[in-house]
């Protein structure tokens, strides 16, 4: 390579190509600073989350018109059939739709983990000496965004259409603050089979298998009262069933103390379990 | 753990281990051994090659040393540190450009520098100010506000390069930097080599072009299926291969033998007929005199072929066409291997992404 090329390249690119100067500048040796802590370096990857946001609008679509359309579709549908009247039953069906929209929303965190990998960005990640979860958790922080954004459009929706929480204003706040830290939870399922799945689609449908039984088969859109003995007995153990009544509870005024630990239970098993084999997995890839 | 973030030059020159030293690496993705027992050592301060085709386990190889992927046999230690148990203090001496891109596509080029040196550890302003630096540094500044995704491959090459600096690394992994580049990129991605080795970085590069290892390494290492077959200088891996050829097109078959006489007389090589009647090639060795002077081997080849040409002509040989080669990546492994470099396991280093 001679500086005649050199020169030629630099020519052709319009003063867009390297500077040797500033690189040999950039390159000379300085005082490292001392690595992140945890908290630090999750916050960063939520920053990172949030900037996805900001340059991939549409990835919000999930928590703005699905919410909706699941709203107004079921209260319209079951409203006269189950409960009498529209109003009656968006009053039974709101907390429960808010659940089922944020916890369909986690699967999302899923593909959002598995798109980084198969892009390479990973590598870049688990390189750089810092607290290993660090990149999991961000995912969970930038996702817990999208699951408040989901439960307030629903809310709002909610309001308009004359939904009343007799929980008031904090109850309100309360339920939708135990939802979002429940999907937080919730969400280390998904950052494993984001993991471990070899595709997008794949990690799509190994969610829907396990999403949508916990949903449709609880006490969001019916009564289990209503469903067999056999089914009854897996609503009762259903955690998104306990997460309903207790985000219900906290609406109406209402809390089961029952509830209240189940969810807690739920909340930290899964965390507990799940937490630990997304990052055995993420160090072993 | 504090004292290796603040390690600076001075510390790191203070100890002498090498910057690669490994024994027996193994690595298998199912019944496949990517490696299998490689032995490296690689000096500081200059530029490593490893030379081999496709599935030959470059990507591996790299991907172990820098902590991405658990070896399942053997030793490997950077800078003394082993890449198993000491995993965090390899991580902070070493970076990797890989073969894709490792930044995030939907963020801008500005962001994605920022976003790593916050996670390096910079403060928000420091990160910035460094950012830019490296933006201009490396003729980004323009592109600076953009998404990556929107980046040409010379672009994204450089983008990459400037993170894996973003710290300045005692150890820079570039796994086949311009593997898809144009020529002028690829000539510009060589000149930041050697200015990365210039400030005192050692980089390890993998390479399928015996050119791109001929013109950066100091050293090369040859890699078939999962194993090192051949180790040392550009110049001794040529001389055992053989410095190139010259390829002549007479314009009278009939003279072809006479020919062929005169250049093995004056290049001392072997002249092979080839299947068109009026061409002949010969293939000229590194060990020949025109070699012993030590100069690069394309001046060589280039001088015993404008001797040759000049013999043909005062013997009255016309000679219509001639072209000079630099023995391929195929002719390496042909001559060290007995076989031909084959696309043996593209799906090895598929696995290792």
């Amino acid at each position: 390579m001679t500086t005649a090329t050199r020169g030629a390249a630099r020519e052709a690119a319009g003063g867009a190509a390297p500077s040797p100067e500033l690189i040999a500048a950039v390159l000379a040796p300085g005082a490292r600073p001392p690595r992140p802590g945890a908290l630090s370096a999750s916050l960063t990857f939520g920053w990172r989350a949030m900037l996805k946001f900001k340059h991939v609008p549409e990835q919000l679509f999930d928590v703005t018109a699905f919410p909706i359309m699941l709203t107004l579709m079921f209260t319209y549908l079951f409203g006269g059939a189950l409960a009498g009247s529209t109003g009656e039953y968006l009053q039974f069906l709101l907390p429960g739709i808010m659940v089922m929209s944020v916890v369909m929303t986690t699967m999302y965190t899923g593909v959002s983990v598995n798109t980084d990998i198969a892009k390479g960005v990973f590598d870049r990640f688990r390189s750089i000496p810092m607290w290993r979860p660090a990149p999991m958790v961000g995912y969970l922080l930038g996702d817990m965004f999208r699951y408040t954004m989901a439960s307030l459009v629903i809310l709002t929706l909610g309001l308009i259409l004359g939904f009343r929480p007799d929980g008031g204003a904090a109850g309100t706040a309360a339920g939708i603050l135990v939802l979002v830290a429940f999907s937080f939870a919730f969400s280390w399922v998904w950052t494993m089979v984001g993991l471990l799945m070899r595709t997008d689609k794949a990690v799509i449908g190994v969610s829907m298998l396990v999403v949508f039984p916990l949903t449709f088969l609880s006490n969001i859109l019916v009564k289990p009262e209503t469903m067999p003995g056999w089914l009854q007995a897996f609503v009762d153990v259903n955690p998104i069933a306990h997460l309903v009544a207790l985000v219900r509870g906290l609406m109406d005024g209402s809390v089961e103390g029952d509830a209240v630990v189940w969810v807690t239970g739920w909340g930290v098993g899964l965390i507990a379990v799940f937490g630990p084999l997304t990052m055995w997995l993420y160090n072993r890839k | 753990m504090k004292g290796d973030t603040f390690m600076g030059k001075d510390a790191l020159m203070s100890d002498d281990h090498p910057a690669v030293e490994t024994s027996g690496l193994i690595k298998r993705f199912g019944d496949v051994r990517a490696l299998d027992g490689v032995d490296l050592t690689v000096p500081r301060g200059a530029v490593y090659g490893i030379l081999g085709p496709n599935g030959a386990g470059k990507t591996t190889c790299v991907r172990v040393l820098a902590t991405l992927l658990r070896p399942d046999g053997g030793q490997a230690r950077v800078f003394g540190h082993d890449v198993r148990r000491e995993a965090d203090a390899v991580r902070t001496r070493v970076s990797l450009t890989g073969q894709y891109a490792s930044l995030d596509e939907d963020l801008t080029g500005v962001e994605n520098l920022v976003l790593l040196g916050r996670l390096l550890g910079h403060g928000k302003r420091a990160a910035r100010e460094r950012a830019g630096r490296l933006l201009e540094a490396f003729g980004l500044t323009e592109a600076a506000g953009r998404q990556v995704k929107n980046y040409s491959g010379g672009m994204r090459r450089r983008i990459d390069i400037a993170a894996s600096i973003f710290n300045t690394p005692d150890l820079l992994f570039l796994d086949e930097p311009t593997t898809g580049l144009d020529p002028r990129s690829r000539s510009q991605v060589w000149d930041i080599v050697r200015l990365v080795v210039a400030q005192g970085t050692t980089v390890l590069l993998t390479t399928q072009y015996l050119e791109e290892a001929d013109r950066l390494a100091d050293r090369i290492a040859v890699i078939d299926r999962g194993r090192v077959i051949a180790e040392g200088t550009p110049g001794e891996l040529k001389s055992s291969v053989g410095a190139g050829s010259v390829h002549v097109r007479l314009r009278d078959a009939a003279r072809r033998e006479e020919a062929r006489g005169l250049l093995a007389r004056v290049l001392g090589a072997d002249v092979v007929l080839e299947a068109e009647p009026v061409a002949l090639t010969a293939r000229l060795t590194g060990a020949s005199d025109l070699n012993a002077a030590g100069a690069s081997s394309d001046l060589n080849a280039a001088g015993a072929a404008s001797r040759a040409l000049a013999e043909l002509a005062d013997a009255g040989i016309i000679v219509d066409d001639f072209s000079l080669g630099q023995p391929s990546l195929d002719e390496v492994f042909l001559t060290l291997t007995g076989h031909p470099a084959e696309d043996a396991g593209g799906d090895t280093e598929q696995e290792a992404a």
